[in-house]
């Protein structure tokens, strides 16, 4: 489960203080499909950074499942990170130099995987994906969609039990967006949370719970068309 | 995936960004391994025409003018014979042989040669011994005198200019004399009125030790009824010593005498090697310098087009511990590829060049690439230790586009 209690987080930005963050208040419980929406600079991003252990509140906790984040150190939780928490990001974020297997192979290096098993899961994950004649291409060699197939397999590649999206249907066309939210959809069943960021509001309706953030509060919070489709 | 195949393929995939670090840091080494290698044959090569003359130091009065090093005893102005003790006494470093001379006109069968008087080295040898002191109670040898102890041939004497034994009725003749003379081994010879026996015709030399006789040192200064004095004394000094300033420290322990080397013998040579010497010097400052901060700027401008993938390694887990190695790895690559690759060139340039440059045949040294590779690592490491730091304490956030 994750939790946020009474977290803010202030910036100093030239002489001013900026609130990005203002005594936000969540609890995602184990495999929900949370969206996060709202415009530009309501703190969006700030939420799934502090909720990925990536940047610590001003003021407030952080917790996953039950263990206070920012009461660990820097390494501590590197080391959470790549045990439970799998990234997702908008502009895909893939190592150019290496190829698609070599990318996911790298969250299975961090923890310490084998090269024989690190092969075997890479490969898995990829025709999962449908990628398995690509593996041996770079970033550069694959088309957009191609390339956030490869980081959604990546994402799983330490079968983490929480998955942080950031805008993942950001740069992509209506079609391939759709494909990403049906996968983002399956991994969901398959008991895992998930914390989208998003500005597509056909892609946040796919969630279960739908949160709105505005000027650094959770403004409102109301059920997604999954949850429909689970309640029904 | 290892932290070898991550690095490695960073650099082959972005090798035209470092190629200017990498040949900053090859040049560098090259041109160290070249100059100390060449630098080493010469030297070398110095040494041992120093030692195929003999002495190469002499020690006059100081009035004498040196115009031919060969007969620089053939003056009148004398020094004591005591001077020949305060060296034999001495803690000088470096003094491998001593050999005084007191020379005079001799008339022998109507021809004019010069008698020479020598003190043979077992004399002076006995005596630091016996005081438990000086520069021949301990080992000494850095390769003029090696091998003159034991069994002598005295015509060692034409060359090495040394004599370990001399007895006061022996006597040794140039060339010339012994040719002009019609003298050959264990003949007898009557000089100023005194009996002596030929122990050996020394061999033709081209100088005018060709037309000497050469007698036990006192002897001489007996025929010549000039008391305890000499003309000159000849030191054989290693090289590396008369380098180091042999000549000042005589010259402190002979403030009365004048000393003298033969290095303008070797002149060129020593001055190409000090040459060599300065450069190599120079190079490394420039390569610690130049190289140094080609490799940091090369490596703070990577950790900067990298920060998003760094951010993403963390993103995915990596710690500050695995950033810095990924860095330091690099840096590390860089400092063995140039290390060899400078060790293999300046090798091969020393060989090619050596012969032009310093007339000396040069040879590969494998020590230098110990060398190299410790100059050539200690620096990549060293440039790239703070950007690498860098990048481990960059901010993750960076690989999310709205903060």
């Amino acid at each position: 489960m994750l939790r946020m209690e009474n977290v803010s987080k202030t910036y100093r930005h030239r002489g001013q203080t900026v609130t990005a963050l203002n005594g936000a208040n969540a609890e995602i419980p184990d495999g929900d499909f949370v969206s996060i929406v709202g415009p530009s600079g309501s703190g969006k991003s700030t939420l799934l950074l502090m909720l990925g252990g990536m940047l610590s509140p001003t003021e407030g906790r952080v917790f996953l499942d039950d263990q206070s984040i920012y009461d660990l150190d820097t390494n501590r939780r590197a080391a959470l990170r790549k045990q439970k928490i799998g990234f997702v990001f908008q502009t895909f974020n893939l190592v150019p130099y290496l190829s698609a297997m070599e990318n996911v192979q790298i969250p299975l290096y961090l923890t310490g995987c084998e090269k024989e098993v690190q092969k075997a899961r890479a490969e898995e994950l990829l025709i999962r994906v449908g990628l398995s004649d690509r593996m041996h291409h770079k970033p550069c060699e694959l088309s957009v969609g191609q390339q956030q197939r490869v980081a959604l397999a990546r994402m799983l590649a330490n079968d983490p039990g929480v998955i942080l999206a950031d805008e993942p249907t950001g740069n992509l066309d209506p079609e391939t967006s759709q494909q990403v939210i049906d996968f983002l959809e399956e991994v969901n069943s398959e008991g895992r949370t998930i914390v989208m960021v998003t500005h597509d509001p056909r892609a946040a309706e796919r969630a279960k719970k739908v949160l709105r953030l505005e000027r650094g509060a959770i403004v409102s919070e109301k059920a997604g068309r999954n949850s429909r489709h689970a309640a029904a | 995936m290892d932290l070898r195949t991550l690095v490695l393929r960073e650099i082959f995939e972005r090798k035209s960004q470092l190629l200017t670090s990498f040949l900053a840091i090859l040049l560098g080494i090259t041109v160290i391994v070249s100059i100390k290698n060449i630098t080493y044959y010469s030297e070398k090569a110095v040494a041992l025409e120093m030692d195929s003359l003999g002495a190469n130091v002499l020690i006059l009065p100081k009035s004498a003018t040196l115009q031919n090093y060969y007969a620089a005893d053939l003056q009148n102005e004398t020094i004591p014979e005591e001077y020949v003790t305060r060296l034999a006494m001495s803690d000088l470093a470096g003094l491998d042989n001593i050999s005084p001379k007191l020379s005079m006109p001799v008339e022998l069968q109507g021809k004019t040669f010069t008698l020479t008087g020598i003190l043979p080295k077992s004399e002076f040898q006995a005596k630091a011994a016996w005081s438990g002191a000086g520069v021949f109670s301990r080992p000494i040898g850095c390769g003029a005198s090696v091998g003159m102890m034991g069994s002598e041939d005295k015509k060692t004497l034409a060359r090495k200019r040394v004599i370990e034994t001399l007895q006061d009725n022996e006597i040794l003749v140039g060339a010339d004399v012994g040719a002009k003379l019609g003298l050959k081994d264990a003949d007898a010879l009557e000089v100023l009125g005194r009996s002596f026996t030929v122990t050996a015709v020394l061999p033709q030399t081209g100088t005018v030790d060709d037309s000497r006789v050469f007698a036990h040192l006192h002897v001489v200064q007996d025929l010549s009824k000039s008391g305890a004095v000499i003309n000159a004394i000849e030191v054989i000094g290693c090289c590396q010593e008369i380098s180091k300033g042999l000549v000042a420290k005589i010259n402190s322990l002979l403030p009365e005498a004048k000393v003298v080397t033969v290095t303008q013998i070797a002149d060129a040579q020593i001055k190409i090697n000090r040459m060599m010497s300065n450069l190599s010097l120079m190079f490394l400052v420039i390569i610690v310098f130049v190289g140094g901060a080609s490799i940091a700027n090369y490596m703070y401008a990577n950790v900067f087009e990298r920060r998003r993938e760094i951010g993403t390694l963390m993103a995915l887990g990596a710690n500050s511990g695995l950033v810095l190695r990924i860095f330091l790895l690099k840096g590390l690559i860089l400092g063995v590829a140039g290390g060899i690759g400078g060790f293999l060139i300046g090798t091969i340039l020393a060989v090619i060049l050596g012969p032009r440059l310093a007339g000396v045949i040069v040879l590969p040294m494998p020590a230098l690439a110990l060398l190299a590779l410790g100059v050539s690592v200690t620096l990549a490491l060293a440039a790239s230790y703070f950007p690498a730091q860098r990048a481990a304490r960059l901010d993750p956030c960076a690989t999310f586009q709205e903060i």
